[in-house]
């Protein structure tokens, strides 16, 4: 099978993210594969040991943005593909969907695209339903389980009222959620392995695209209100003194 | 303007943040509310008693469950005869993909997860939190219609008018079964109880709920087990005070890592961010990604033995205690004074 992970690297969850003069700094945080992804990449490996093939990772980023591509091949990806052209900056979800889709057409004969359920840095979780529907695949989003038999995936969806099972034949878009089971670690000889790869990074020329054109615009992006909550302790003599206690001050707030 | 609004819903029951869109639609003009099921009339009448001017209807078999294909196709069908200025959706699994489907097919752009929403001139501008809340940031759209889906209990149900009524509008879907691609094998159902994004009430465990050296295990389980076993003992008095309350069951993900509880309780930025009128959190330090899924709560409760835990840097009311103190002691006070 033909196997491709699209991945992209953002600032670690734990950064401290603040806007400063117009734009948003995360300190010395350290840039990191999207954690989504990382099951993206996990479920592109176990599909391929069990059913053989190559797994490539996209990531569309920065000429220096090698961090994601390096976890994933040191997970065990055999090969990955660095989109990055300066007129890919600030981009909106469909065209960074355009991006990819053109890619994915580029390589070929591809099987299977693996997505993350989104992205934390811009929380927008589209880009996989809108790559799909470029290529006019069907797209299999929110997998908790993956199975595939002859030319048909199949995958139980995370959905608000439990499981939804939902199969198409490939190729297909398939996003992952947390469900799936934890990704592996890269090994010693994985992380050897990818510090030592050459990733070839590819232009939108070589894409054979021009730059698309965003349509969402964020002209401002600010720090949230602070919230000056002072945290009123309840004490008491005993637990039912304190529990009486904060009963009565949850009541009074009316959020029952 | 004219807004249309996409009634998300399950097996005919709706998605409450669809009301709440088809309310954020009729403050901007009229609204027309979209509905695809099979056997789902009884949503238009109940769109028309939230305010709907217009329901467009298709009730046809190859809508019988959710495909995104099917659903999305037909929804930019009808919108591209039709050129409403917008189109708002819930943010829910489908509205989310719904929307980003139509968007490629329209050719114009989504603004997802809204928490507010302006108009200025012709264009709606909108109001997202970004980086998991730690950052909000303004969008709009240039290409009309302008897609948005609006977050969960960030905008008030419309009032209802019983028996109000308008136009209905019966339409067809935009694809025949042979042309979907996918195929829906069937439904495994989800444990019951309150839904966490809709919940106005959250009562939440984290790792602290297994800390009960007072407990003494069952022989014979190995150490994972015993971990396992505690945890189900703080995690039922989570419960039981969340029955009370009528509230919904979250988790960190340390207690769902742990295998405390399924992953669906998870609340945070790798989990379900949920911003009820009322969370309570037990035993949970407030790790950053935590208080990703929670800070916007109204009312923040902590109970936490650790007096420096950062949990109580957002909470309104702290106790700084054993959990399996305070939690009967809480859970028998609030069944007192709400003669539960
Ligand atoms: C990429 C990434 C994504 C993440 N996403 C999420 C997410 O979505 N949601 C999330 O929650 N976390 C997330 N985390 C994990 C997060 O960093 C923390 O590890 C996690 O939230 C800790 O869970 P906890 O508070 O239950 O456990 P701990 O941090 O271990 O805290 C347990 C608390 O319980 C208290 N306690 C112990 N015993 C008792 C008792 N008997 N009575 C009262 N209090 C007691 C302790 O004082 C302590 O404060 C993520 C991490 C990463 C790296
Ligand atoms: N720049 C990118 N490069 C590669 N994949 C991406 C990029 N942006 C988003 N994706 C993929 O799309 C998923 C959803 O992203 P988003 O729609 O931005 O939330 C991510 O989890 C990735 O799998």
């Amino acid at each position: 099978m033909k196997i491709v992970a699209c991945i992209k690297q953002v600032p670690d969850s734990a950064a401290k993210v603040v806007v400063e003069n117009g734009r948003v700094f995360w300190g010395d945080a350290p840039l990191v594969i999207n954690p989504w992804d990382e099951f993206a990449v996990e479920a592109a490996l176990q599909l391929k040991e069990k059913h053989g093939g190559t797994l490539t990772v996209i990531s569309v980023g920065g000429e220096n943005e090698k961090e994601a591509i390096k976890h994933a091949l040191a997970m065990g990806a055999d090969d990955a593909i660095l989109i990055a052209d300066p007129a890919l900056s600030g981009l909106d979800t469909q065209s960074i969907a355009q991006v990819l889709a053109s890619a994915i057409q580029k390589i070929g004969g591809v099987d299977v695209a693996f997505f993350g359920r989104q992205a934390i840095d811009s929380d927008s979780g589209l880009t996989p339903a809108q790559t799909a529907r470029l290529l006019n695949w069907p797209a299999l989003t929110l997998a908790a389980v993956i199975s595939v038999e002859a030319d048909t995936i199949k995958v139980d969806r995370a959905i608000e009222e439990g499981r939804q099972v939902v199969s198409a034949k490939m190729p297909a878009v398939v996003s992952l959620v947390k469900d799936y089971g934890e990704p592996r670690y890269p090994s010693f000889m994985g992380i050897r392995k990818a510090a030592r790869a050459e990733v070839p990074v590819w232009s939108l020329a070589n894409l054979g695209i021009s730059a698309p054109t965003s349509v969402i615009a964020w002209p401002e992006i600010t720090n949230p209100p602070s919230r000056n909550v002072v945290c009123e302790i309840i004490t008491g003599s005993s637990p039912e003194e304190i529990a009486a206690t904060l009963a009565d001050k949850i009541l009074a707030e009316k959020v029952l | 303007m004219k807004t249309w609004v996409y009634i998300d819903h399950f097996k005919g029951q709706a998605m409450p943040a669809s009301w709440e869109a088809l309310g954020a639609g009729k403050n901007l003009g009229t609204v027309t509310a979209v509905i695809f099921g099979q056997n789902v009339e009884a949503l238009a009448k109940e769109a028309f008693e939230n305010g709907a001017d217009e329901v467009l209807l298709a009730d046809d078999v190859t809508l019988a469950d959710y495909r995104a294909e099917a659903f999305s196709s037909s929804l930019s069908k009808l919108a591209a005869a039709a050129s409403p200025d917008a189109i708002f959706l819930p943010t829910t699994t489908r509205g989310r993909e719904i929307a980003a489907m139509a968007a490629i097919d329209l050719k114009t752009g989504v603004m997802v997860d809204v928490t507010a929403i302006e108009v200025q001139g012709d264009s709606i501008v909108v109001t997202r939190p970004i980086y998991a809340g730690k950052l909000l940031s303004k969008e709009t759209c240039s290409t009309r219609p302008q897609i948005v889906t609006l977050r969960g209990r960030a905008f008030p149900k419309p009032a209802t008018q019983a028996g109000r009524t308008s136009t209905l509008t019966k339409v067809s879907p935009a694809m025949s079964e042979a042309d979907i691609k996918s195929k829906v094998e069937g439904y495994t159902t989800a444990e019951a109880g309150v839904s966490l994004i809709d919940a106005s009430v959250i009562v939440s465990g984290g790792r602290g709920v297994s800390n009960n050296p007072a407990l003494t295990p069952p022989g014979g389980l190995d150490e994972k087990q015993t971990e396992i076993w505690r945890a189900q003992q703080g995690f039922a008095l989570v419960k039981e005070l969340a029955s009370v309350l009528g509230a919904a069951v979250g988790a960190s993900r340390a207690a769902v890592d742990a295998g405390y509880v399924t992953y669906s309780h998870q609340v945070g930025q790798t989990g379900k961010v949920v911003s009820p009128d009322l969370y309570i959190a037990n035993g949970i330090s407030g790790a950053i990604q935590h208080l990703a899924g929670m800070r916007t709560s109204k009312v923040i409760v902590a109970v936490n033995k650790d007096t420096d835990a950062p949990i109580f840097k957002v909470a309104r009311y702290g106790v700084v205690g054993d959990l399996f103190q305070i939690l009967p002691a809480l859970t028998a006070a609030f069944k007192q004074r709400l003669g539960k």
